[in-house]
Parts: C-alpha cells; structure tokens; sequence
C-alpha cells in the first residue's frame, strides 16, 4: 500500500508552472527524500496533496484516500512541517501546541511534553519570542505529538543547531520504526543520503528520476584525479573538468583503456578513480536545469 | 468549536477596547442630556433651519428638547460610527488575515474542514458584535437611569435593534471580501463602513439619488423614522439582509475552493 501516490498530478498558477504530470509512488513505511533545487515545485507538490491548493488535473491518493474527497479523513492521519513554521503572535507555545491537539480532538499533552523536553523548547514563551530555530521545533511537535502515519516535513532542519538536528533525526527514525512513513523534501543532500531509503529527485516540475538512494547514486562515470599532467583533449566521456596546480579532475564515462593509454603517456605522479558522491549526481541534475 | 473559542480569543483585546469606548461614549452622551435640556429649546430651532445638514442628520423630524430624539441622533451616531467600524474591521479580516499573517498553513493543515472553518468564524463574527451591542444597549440603559430621564423601552429597544441588523449586515459583506482577499482587507473593511455611513447621508440631503438608500443599511437605522413609525422599514431591511447572504455565500463560495499559497 501506497503513503503517498500522485498520478499526472498538474497545478498551474495562472500560467505558472507549479508541477506538471507529476507521477510519484512512496511506500507505506518508507523513509523518502524529495530533492531539487528551488522553485522545482516541491512545495507546490507538498501543498497539493495536503489540500492546501487543488490540482488543476491529474489526481493524488495519500494513505489510500483521494486528496480532493477525503481531505479531513486523511489530514488527522498526517503531521506537516512547514518550510517556514509561523504561529499566531502573541500566544505561548504551549497554547499552540495544545490548539493544534484540539484542532485534531485528540489529547496527546503527555508525548507533547516530552518531545518539548526532547528538543529543549520553553512552552511559556511567546511564538513572536521565539527564534527561528524554536519556531523550527514548535512546528515539529505540532507535526509530531498525534503520532500521524504520514510525516511530511519541508526542510525540517534548516535553523536547528547541530545537536538538536542529531535528536530531530533520532525522533524521526523512532516514528519511521513504529511504522510511521516520513517523506522528507530537502535540499541538503547529506540529509538525504544519511537517512533516506528512496528518494526522487523533482526537476521543471516533474520526477526525472526515482528509486533507492544507493541506486540513485550509482552511475557508470567515475571521479577521476590525477596529480602531474596528462593529455586528455581527444578522450570522449570527460565532464566537469577542473585543473589546479596540482593536476586536474574530471568525471569519466568513456571506456577505461583509453583512459588508461591516455595516462600512460602523461606525467603522472598520482591517481584516485571513485564513485561520485551523491552530491555530484545531484549536482549535475541541478546544472542541467540552470543551463535550461 | 475550537476554532470559535481561538477567534474570540485572539480578538477579546480588540473586542473588550470598541465595546468599553463606544459603551463609555454613549453613557456619556446620555449624561449630557439634562444639561443640554435646557438650552435644547433654541438650540432645537437652530438644528432644524440648518438646510442639508439637518435633512442629512434627520434632525428636522425630531425634538432634541426630549431625551428620546437627543438619543436618537446623538447617540444614534455614536453606535452607528462605532458599531459599523467594529463589525467591519473584524469580520474584514477573520479569514484572510490567516494567509497575511502565514498561519493559513497551520489552520489548513488539521483535520478540519473549511466549511467548518468558515462556519466557526463566521459565528465568532457575530458573536462579538452580539457581545458588543448587548453591552452597550445595557449601559445606555444604566446611564439613562443614572440620570433620571424615564426610558422609552419600546423605541430604544428599535433604535439599538436597528443599529444591531446594520452592524450584521455589514459584517457579513465585509466577511465575504475577507474570503476573497489574500494580503488583508482592513483597508476595505473600513471604507466599507465609511462609504455605507456616507451614501445615507448623501441619500438623505439629495433627493434625486435617494435610491442610495437601498445600498446602505444606515437607511433603516434613521432614529426619526423608527421613532415615528415604531417599526424599522423593511423596504430597506429586505435588499439589506440579501446583501448580507450574498457576502456570506459568497465566503463559502470562495473559501471552499481558494489555494492557500
């Protein structure tokens, strides 16, 4: 069974693109990193299938229920972290965490106090007092406290400091464990890589590639470094060329033995051939849209 | 409820402010009143030979030397003004100052519906205006014991009724351009109340744009015509109340289907 399930799902503003047949499968249970740069539509895909705005066609199923039918039945099932969580002013913390349990008619005050005792939040401070960070983790126990069996957060992490990250994650993991499933839309790759099990990468508007992280990093180029010099103007396959005094780097898809002859008849003093990291991949995702 | 009992939470400094002020205001008015009663003999002549100014005022058809046509106009203009400007500003901004302010998200994101939320707001809306306008019509009575005067219940009761309805009707027109605006409408709100005060006054000098009084619900809170007819006209009561729906259907309508960006 399927969290989330999204089906040619389009939403144009006007004539502004916000997504377009956008086709996206998340497993129940699945940990899912959603990646791509700004203005993608991520949170227009975000805002969609939580009923925020409606889709101009196509059609989107979250935890098996059609968003457009049973909106209200799948929301109570569903904690959502803004990418900018911003509160009513005035009102305490602790007012707002208990506002959004009634809003759910659900009494969960006792994980409540924990997940504030967790992330360190003074629930007698004013949401206009709170720093951005603290808003942060305000917005995290509201998306938390009802134990939802969809997480949606949207650059949950941006504004924690390092060690309230490390326990964020640890919280996460707890609810991915006991079933929860945790769609994630980021930008910071480590995060991805570090905690996602699948992940799609949003670009224009739509999915250009979907799967298991460590799928998604594998790929046939190869980062190539060499110290000293070679000549490699005539081999086919070379991307993102970098030289320094040293020597140079590139990303290598052609075939191994000329690369090898290549080298042979260069100057060189040293060489290490990797896999790419993920940010690399990504980063050449990214590239591709900006020289669109 | 709950989003019933946040609204009245979040606007009880507003409401607890416009209710003591047009409340102190009107007592004050009130207490005035045997002062001014004896220098009301001329000073009546004087309001009734003042041209456009008296017709705009209704000033012509009322005694001021009694305490019923003082209250009727003096007064009168102290819960108008201040009754329209609190139902306007209020129900100008319930909705949309959610998407102004960021908090949209938030609301939009429990498991609630948007009609409830519509519905629950709406009936906050209302509730303060009910609230401020029970308040005020008890200390206008208070104050009018206070002093002395012997009260005339039934056109009382008409004149605050009247006045009530007007405050309803505007709140739930400003309700709908709340639904419909995405960046505040307090702006709107209050040349709402400003334009429906004015267009009754032009109404009442210019005889040939006299329709205006259809437009306005001022129209039916004139103090000398509920005083002379003990009725509120329903010739203008009617095209009031319609326009009253329009503005909260017209909410539904938007709200329902509006994105929230």
């Amino acid at each position: 069974m399927y969290a989330i399930r999204a089906q040619g799902l389009t939403k144009y503003y006007g004539r502004t693109r916000g997504i377009e047949k956008l086709d996206l499968s998340v497993e129940k249970g699945d940990f899912f990193g959603f990646i791509g740069p700004n203005g993608a539509g991520k949170s227009t895909f975000i805002r969609t299938i939580l009923g925020l705005i409606s889709p101009t066609s196509g059609r989107a199923e979250v935890l098996g229920m059609d968003i457009s039918e049973k909106k209200e039945k799948l929301l109570a099932n569903v904690g959502y972290l803004p990418s900018e969580a911003i509160f009513y002013d005035g009102m305490k913390a602790g007012k707002v965490i208990k506002l959004s349990a009634e809003l759910r008619k659900r009494s969960c005050s006792r994980y409540a106090e924990e997940l504030c005792e967790r992330l360190q939040l003074d629930v007698n401070k004013r949401c206009d007092e709170l720093s951005f960070g603290n808003r942060k983790k305000l917005g995290i126990i509201c998306a938390l406290q009802h134990e939802p069996e969809l997480i949606v957060l949207d650059e949950p992490t941006s504004g924690l400091d390092p060690l309230m990250q490390r326990e964020f994650w640890n919280i996460l993991h707890e609810h991915n464990r006991r079933g929860a499933t945790i769609f994630l839309s980021s930008h910071i790759l480590s995060e991805i890589r570090n905690n996602c099990r699948n992940a799609a990468i949003i670009r224009g508007g739509s999915i250009i590639a979907t799967g298991s992280v460590s799928e998604l990093s594998k790929t046939d180029a190869r980062r190539v470094a060499i110290m000293g010099s070679a000549d490699i103007s005539a081999l086919e396959g070379v991307r993102a060329l970098e030289k320094n005094e040293q020597g140079m780097s590139f990303l290598y898809s052609g075939e191994a033995s000329s690369l090898l002859r290549a080298l042979a008849c260069g100057d060189v003093r040293g060489i290490t051939i990797t896999e790419p990291g993920l940010e690399e991949i990504f980063m050449h995702y990214y590239e591709e849209e900006a020289a669109e | 409820m709950t989003v019933f009992k946040h609204e009245l939470s979040r606007g009880r400094t507003s409401f607890a402010v416009w209710t003591v002020c047009v409340a102190l205001l009107l007592s004050a008015c009130v207490c005035l009143f045997p002062e001014m009663k004896g220098e009301m003999e001329n000073v009546s002549d004087i309001f009734s030979s003042m041209g456009s100014f008296t017709a705009a005022f209704g000033m012509d058809r009322l005694d001021f030397g009694t305490l019923l046509g003082y209250y009727a106009i003096e007064c009168g203009n102290v819960i108008g003004l201040g009754g329209a400007f609190f139902a306007c500003l209020t129900a100008s901004v319930i909705l949309s100052k959610e998407e102004k302010d960021g908090t949209a998200e938030f609301l939009l994101t429990h498991p609630i519906s948007r009609r409830s939320i519509v519905t629950q707001k709406l009936m906050a809306v209302f509730a303060q205006i009910t609230g401020l306008n029970a308040i005020v019509f008890l200390a206008s009575l208070a104050s009018m014991r206070i002093v002395g005067e012997e009260i005339p219940f039934k056109e009382v009761i008409l004149i605050h009724l009247a006045y009530y309805l007007m405050q309803l009707e505007l709140g739930g027109i400003a309700f709908g351009i709340s639904a419909a605006s995405k960046r505040g409408s307090m702006g709107f709100g209050l040349g709402l109340a400003g334009l429906a005060y004015c267009l009754n006054l032009i109404a009442n000098i210019a005889e040939n744009v006299r329709f205006l009084k259809y437009f306005t619900p001022f129209a039916f809170c004139e103090g000398a015509d509920i005083i002379n007819n003990l009725a509120l006209e329903t010739e203008y009561l009617i095209p009031g109340a319609i326009m009253c729906l329009l503005g909260i259907t017209a909410a539904y309508f938007i709200y329902l289907k509006k994105d929230i960006a």
